[in-house]
Parts: structure tokens; C-alpha cells; sequence
């Protein structure tokens, strides 16, 4: 069996993830990330965008609009402030919430407005992504 | 004599509604109870592994200190959360907690330390209405699903002036649930975190996008969690002392009939034989 990992995703209001893993990928802050076992001790804040948990032949999705990841060499923690489970993601609400996004900016008079407005547009591309490779995925393997 | 045993029907009646009343509410608040521990219950995996973050980084040597572990020379202010329910009829579920804090309060007065209160739910806020208290920030009318996002503020608040040197410690009084039961009042202090054994470690993280924003993002989230943990655990305890509560109030009310009922049959016998009593004095007299 290969070498694995215990990885961990919690949100404030529920585990969502606790188990082996063989590798991870999440958005770190300076960009995405792969963590494989025995990786040094690393701590960052997370973008919003999806982690991927890969074990053995199983792949899960996670939505994850910001948080924490802790690395330790057999322990990764993921503390999400909000995160779901991909499968749960619904295309049409991410796209509103783009949508919405797009015409605040439009809009946006204040610097706190554009602010706020490029978060929210961040998260709804970033939820996009995650549905749209969660369905070539699917097609791949015949699945959808 | 008829006229006193219809008083004591009609209040026979009158109890027996409010018993049916108490008895919903014991029903209701029991499944809500059951509801509120297993949000109690999903919270603790976050706290859990927060604190295991916390334990590692105390373990490791890191370039950089967070001011939220180092204990201050002098505590001039104290920042305290008080955390309650929003609604009454739930035993003494609050007035014991501020019970708890009263005596707190005196020391820290009498020790010529400021108090800063964050009050959360509508009973808090009333009582140091009443009771006087320098408030800084307050919410409440969380419902019955409380969410980190409501919580947030208020604790913010308090960090910033903790950042900005205004107060030195902060402390939390909130009800811990020991089982549907039981609930005890206590206070925790939160910040500064309480300093763990430092084992001698060599090793520092790397850290994205530096050590202090990191760090930062990873206490904030702490304090904010265990907050939020504090006002769900709350939650569940208000559910379970308002059970508690209706469940006495019914059974005083089943006791209160009875008493009721046995005054309401005496006054009717006594009104029967002194009707016979007067018939057959009046058939003698005959």
C-alpha cells in the first residue's frame, strides 16, 4: 500500500472530510498546492477554489471559499470557513452569483464596494471551476 | 357553598390549560434539545482540530511570537463575553451564570481593573441594562441555529481592542451542558492562551503569504470558534433547562389539580349534607 496521510477538512459547523489520503490539492496563498506525505511542516490561508483529496483509485471535491491549511508530515488540517462537498454545488447559483458579481462591479462606487464585489466574483469563478472539472471528470469515466 | 365549588371548577379549568400549555413546551423544547446537541456535537471536529493547529504551532519555534500568546506585565482591562439566552421561561439557566460573574466582577472593581462586556442574547443585555456595566459590543436574536457569521463582530470588537493595547485579557462566561440535566456556569479566560509546555523544537513552518498573516488568520479563527462553539453549546443548554422547567411546571400543575379536585369534592359534600341535614330538620319540624 502506498504511503498515506490523515487528512482532515472542518468547517465551524461540521467535519466534512476525516481520513487517508495519498495526496492533496488545495489553493494555497501564493498559489496551488500538492502536499504528498512526509512534506515539511507548512501553513497558509486558503483562496476560495477547490481541494482535491486523492486516495488510492477515489478523487473527492471540495469546495472551500477561504480557511487554513496546516501541513505536518503525516497530518493535514484544512479549517474551512465555509466549505461544501463539490457534488453539492449548483452550477446555476454559482453562475448567478458571477452574474451578480459582474454587475456590482459594474456599479461599484466606493472602493470597499469594488472590494467586496471582486471577492465575490473570485468565489463564484472559483466554484464554476470546480463544477466544470467535476463534470469532465464524471465524463471521463462515463459516469454523467 | 355552590357558589365556592364553581370558583374552584372554573379554576380546575383554568390550570388544566396552563398545564396542557407547560406540557407542549416541555415537547417542543426536548426536541430542540435534541436538534441543539447534535449542532453541539458537529462544532467539536472544528475546535478539536483548531486547537491541534494551536498545539502544534505552540510546539514548533517560530520566527515570529503572536501577541495572543503573551501574557501581558500588567492587566489594566479586561474584555469579558457573556454569552445568554434570548429568551426567558428556562429555570435559572441565566440568572446562575450571572451569578457566577457578579463575584468576578467585584474582584476585578475592587482590583482597579477596567470591564469591557460583549454581550450575546437579549437576557445579558437587559440584566446590565439594569445592572450598570460598560458595554462595548452586543447580539442577539440568533434563533435557534446560530451561525459563526453573527458572531463574528462582536468578537471582532474585542480582538481589535486587545490589538490596540486597550484591554489585556479577554474572558468568556458561558453554560457548559453536562447532560440535559445539568448545566454549569463558568468563565474561561481566552486570551492570552493559556501557555503550553514548550518542548525544545527546532522545526518552523513555511509559511504563505508570511508568518504573520498566517498566524493572525489562525488565532482569529480560534477565538471566533470557540465563541461560536460557547453560543451553541449555550443553545443546547437553554433547550435543556427550559425543559427542565416546563417539565417541573407540569408536574406542579398535575399537583395543583389534584389539591384542586379533592377541595372541589369536599365543598360538594359538605353542600349535600347540609341540604339533607336542612330537609330533615325541616320534615321534623313538620
Amino acid at each position: 500500500m502506498a504511503v498515506s496521510m490523515q487528512v482532515d477538512i472542518v468547517s465551524a459547523e461540521g467535519s466534512l472530510f476525516s481520513g487517508k489520503a495519498e495526496m492533496l490539492f488545495a489553493q494555497a496563498a501564493d498559489g496551488e498546492v500538492g502536499i504528498m506525505p512526509h512534506h515539511t511542516q507548512f501553513i497558509s490561508s486558503l483562496k476560495p477554489g477547490q481541494v482535491r483529496v486523492v486516495s488510492g483509485d477515489e478523487e473527492d471535491f471540495f469546495y472551500v471559499n477561504s480557511g487554513i491549511i496546516e501541513v505536518q508530515p503525516s497530518v493535514v488540517t484544512i479549517l474551512a470557513d465555509t466549505a461544501i462537498r463539490a457534488e453539492d454545488l449548483d452550477q446555476a447559483a454559482a453562475e448567478e452569483a458571477k452574474r451578480r458579481a459582474e454587475e456590482a462591479m459594474d456599479q461599484a462606487k466606493s472602493d470597499t464596494d469594488i472590494a467586496r464585489a471582486q471577492v465575490e466574483l473570485a468565489e463564484a469563478v472559483a466554484q464554476i471551476q470546480t463544477i466544470t472539472k467535476l463534470r469532465d471528470r464524471l465524463h471521463k469515466t462515463g459516469l454523467a | 357553598m355552590a357558589g365556592g365549588s364553581k370558583e374552584i371548577r372554573a379554576k380546575i379549568a383554568s390550570v388544566t390549560n396552563t398545564k396542557k400549555i407547560t406540557k407542549a413546551m416541555e415537547m417542543v423544547a426536548a426536541s430542540k434539545m435534541r436538534k441543539a446537541q447534535a449542532r453541539m456535537e458537529a462544532t467539536k471536529p472544528y475546535v478539536e482540530k483548531v486547537k491541534r493547529v494551536i498545539s502544534h504551532v505552540a510546539g514548533a519555534h517560530p520566527e515570529y511570537k503572536h501577541p495572543y500568546t503573551q501574557e501581558r506585565d500588567s492587566v489594566k482591562r479586561v474584555g469579558l463575553v457573556v454569552i445568554s439566552s434570548d429568551r426567558g421561561l428556562c429555570g435559572g439557566l441565566n440568572s446562575n451564570l450571572f451569578r457566577k460573574i457578579l463575584p468576578m466582577l467585584k474582584q476585578w472593581q475592587e482590583a482597579k481593573v477596567e470591564v469591557e462586556l460583549a454581550l450575546v442574547g437579549n437576557k445579558a443585555k437587559s440584566f446590565f441594562r439594569s445592572y450598570g456595566g460598560n458595554v462595548v459590543a452586543t447580539v442577539s436574536d440568533l434563533g435557534d441555529t446560530p451561525h459563526i457569521e453573527d458572531l463574528v463582530g462582536t468578537v471582532k470588537v474585542l480582538l481589535d481592542k486587545f490589538d490596540a493595547g486597550d484591554i489585556d485579557e479577554i474572558y468568556i462566561a458561558s453554560n457548559e451542558f453536562v447532560n440535559t440535566m445539568a448545566q454549569t456556569p463558568t468563565v474561561q479566560k481566552m486570551v492570552p492562551l493559556e501557555a503550553e509546555a514548550e518542548a525544545e523544537t527546532h522545526w518552523d513552518y513555511l509559511y504563505e503569504p508570511d508568518a504573520k498573516t498566517a498566524l493572525d488568520l489562525l488565532m482569529r479563527r480560534y477565538i471566533e470558534s470557540l465563541v461560536f462553539g460557547a453560543v451553541v453549546e449555550n443553545a443546547a443548554c437553554e433547550q435543556g433547562a427550559r425543559m427542565m422547567a416546563m417539565k417541573n411546571a407540569t408536574d406542579n400543575a398535575g399537583q395543583m389539580i389534584n389539591d384542586l379536585k379533592l377541595a372541589y369534592n369536599k365543598a360538594r359534600q359538605a353542600a349535600i349534607t347540609q341540604e339533607l341535614s336542612e330537609i330533615v330538620a325541616g320534615s321534623s319540624a313538620v
